[in-house]
């Protein structure tokens, strides 16, 4: 039967040096889609829960879903998944561009790679032809160097690499792709750097997947298409603005967390908002493969060179979060993320608390190599991450691992706003109930694109919610996560899901694999996944406190703004999500597992 | 005194923020009428940083808020 699946997946174990293909298991990737939900099942079924992150016994899984590749609008994503450094727990981490779907172009679903090289090398992937090489000169290089190196070496390739942070196994450390793109989270760039992995070219001699039905596809795909174009949402903000379109209205409502979360509204917030961005630095957008949206910005830094442009997360991280109203500072600190391959959310993070730490006198200026932790300080926020990519110094070592060690270093663990150490994002969860669950219960530590409750609760979408409320809103944040996950593992974008839902979801997905799901069905896979990462969780040493916000989230008002007064009912509503789950204390009851066809799990529990 | 607060493409053709003097009884009908916006395109209406319905009868010194459909993520 044919469908949009490969069924080959590459295996590359480092050690050994050796390069092989194997079948792909259909009847799993069926029962988990593919990327976020096959992948995690691969690493847990290959014993990689229990191992220590950065050693060769953890494997770094690259991984496509049946959609990668198809004429699926936003069909073009992979992902990274492997047991994260940052949390300890799973990691799974979704990228753009195109070098995904050149990946399954070459034929391949999958690449398993393991082992430790004993030499930096690179993998080279021309269809079926696979190829380790020396990568010693590349090692080093930053990111963008290494790409532009790559590209000139071997012509017709995509190429996916790390920068300095991942080859100094920084725990913020990103995997960057086609440029500006990046698996950003969880460190999975530090595992890459572990195994003395530099980069990953392809190259494909098809241009496109055959799906199982060619005509329910395309009727599938027009109508999405349409749907997506016609949206408000992605067919005309997310074009228009970026991301960045969020600063005002998150700003608006009081929920943008400013100065390390101990304010929830910034008065300048509008110098480096996406409309500010638009008149000022934007030169045009970018789109990634087979994307009709382009909400990816490209932006002229003063300097005049032009660079990939921030998104909302690392404005608000590096604007608000670190108290800096200067735009082109943080087209430039989102720039140097992006050449030494760090995690543009959990970087700028870092440095916040760092800034609280300078603030309340735990870090000194003798710590400071001249560059001091000052709020809004543009010097500190660029030289910093600069630092933070490469090592510099030992602050900036102690920073590159993240808030959490950072703040822990210092005997103060409670101001590193992160969840399962890994920071939280850009939205005040005091002011947004919903969104607090997402946070709490993400298996992979903070994290928004787990289960986007801003769309209900602040854009309106599917439908509008009171964003102060806590009535269904562990409900809400269950179906959201399960959906979510569902579309990460068909390789879509999360953004899609502004104008699509599950319908559309399960339309698309019958007719490049020849599955039959319908609603419920494919939901129940997405609830299948969540549980899947939670046992792989429970195996790697999650306790029930790690869904747990941080103290200042969690317990203490909002002190101004709109939202002034406002905290979180957390403690009401994950007994409420744990119910709507099926789990007791924070893991699914043997009940949840067999009604979700995952009997073999039980063992872990 | 209202504050009226202009985002996106509300931005285009008009100020960013503006004042309107309050009269007793005023909704978000009487903000969007003089600045020519249809209601069709407003996706979110704050009033003091909480959504709200057009018809909501302000009071005075209420900051507003206006957004067309936007998102990201």
């Amino acid at each position: 039967m044919v469908t949009s699946y490969n069924g080959e997946v590459l295996r590359v174990n480092l050690t050994e040096r050796t390069i092989k293909a194997e079948p792909l298991d259909m009847d799993k990737a069926v029962k988990y889609i593919g990327g976020r939900g096959l992948g995690t099942r691969i690493l847990l079924d290959e014993g990689c829960a229990t191992v220590d992150p950065l050693s060769p016994e953890n494997k770094l899984i690259y991984i496509t879903g049946p959609m990668t590749g198809t004429a699926v609008p936003t069909g073009g994503r992979y992902m990274v998944v492997t047991k994260s450094p940052l949390t300890g727990m799973i990691a799974c981490s979704n990228s753009g561009g195109i070098w995904g779907a050149k990946l399954k172009y070459a034929g391949w679903d999958a690449i398993i790679v393991e082992g430790k090289a004993d030499a930096p090398v690179y993998l080279e992937i021309n269809d079926h032809e696979v190829t380790l090489h020396d990568a010693s000169d590349l090692w080093g290089k930053r990111s963008l160097d290494v790409e532009a190196t790559l590209k000139a070496r071997h012509e017709g390739y995509s190429v996916l690499n790390i920068g300095p942070a991942g080859e100094n196994q920084s725990l913020l450390a990103a995997i960057m792709n086609d440029g500006d793109r990046a698996a950003g989270r969880s460190g999975v760039g530090a595992v890459m750097g572990s195994k003395n992995l530099k980069a990953i070219v392809v190259k494909a001699s098809k241009t496109q997947i055959e799906p199982n039905d060619v005509d329910a596809l395309r009727t599938a795909a027009v109508d999405s298409l349409k749907k997506i174009r016609e949206n408000g949402v992605t067919g005309g903000g997310l074009p228009t603005y970026g991301t960045a379109v969020l600063v005002n209205i998150i700003n608006n409502i009081g929920a943008l967390p400013t100065r390390n979360w101990q304010e929830s509204y910034h008065p300048e917030a509008d110098s480096y908002s996406g409309e500010t961005m638009k008149d000022t630095s934007l030169v045009k957008n970018s789109a990634c493969h087979r994307c009709p949206i382009g909400c990816g910005r490209v932006v002229k830094l003063e300097d005049g060179s032009v660079v990939g442009g921030p998104e909302y997360e690392p404005l608000w991280a590096y604007g608000a979060n670190c108290g800096n109203t200067n735009l082109d500072a943080i087209n430039k600190a989102n720039e140097i993320c992006n050449e030494v391959g760090l995690d543009a959310i959990s970087t700028p993070c870092t440095i916040a608390a760092a800034m609280e730490l300078y603030q309340r006198g735990y870090i000194t200026d003798a710590d400071c190599d001249g560059v001091p932790l000052v709020w809004g300080s543009t010097e500190a926020i660029t030289t910093w991450t600069e630092w933070m990519g490469t090592s510099k110094n030992a602050l900036a070592k102690l920073m590159a691992d993240g808030s959490y060690r950072l703040c822990d270093h210092y005997g103060v663990p409670e101001l590193s706003m992160s969840v399962k150490k890994q920071e939280i994002p850009a939205y005040d969860a005091r002011a947004i109930q919903g969104i607090g669950i997402t946070y709490a219960t993400s298996n992979r530590g903070g994290c928004h694109v787990r289960g986007y409750m801003i769309s209900p609760e602040v854009l309106g979408l599917p439908e509008q919610l009171d964003r102060t409320t806590v009535e269904g809103k562990a409900e809400w944040a269950k179906i959201f996560q399960d959906l979510t996950a569902v579309i990460d593992a068909m390789g879509m974008c999360l953004f899609s899901s502004f104008a699509l839902g599950a319908p559309e979801y399960a339309a698309l997905l019958n007719a490049g694999t020849g599955t039959n799901y319908d609603v419920n069905g494919l939901l129940e896979v997405g609830d299948r996944i969540y549980n899947l990462e939670r046992v792989f969780n429970k195996v790697a040493g999650m306790k029930p406190e790690d869904d747990r916000l941080p103290k200042r989230i969690g317990e203490e008002k909002i002190v101004n703004g709109p939202s002034e007064g406002m905290k979180s009912e957390i403690k009401l509503t994950l007994p409420q999500y744990y119910e709507a789950r099926g789990w007791k204390e924070a893991f699914p009851t043997e009940e949840t597992l067999k009604r979700l066809g995952l009997e073999d799990l039980i063992q872990y529990l | 005194m209202l504050e009226v607060r202009l985002f996106a493409t509300f931005r285009e053709g008009r100020d960013k923020i503006l004042f309107m003097e309050h009269k007793p009884g005023m909704t978000g009908y009487d903000i969007i009428t003089p600045l020519a916006i249809p209601e069709e395109e407003i996706a979110i209406f704050l009033v003091d940083g909480r959504h709200s319905r057009l018809n909501t009868v302000l009071e005075d010194g209420s900051v507003l808020a206006l957004f067309p459909p936007v998102g990201g993520g």
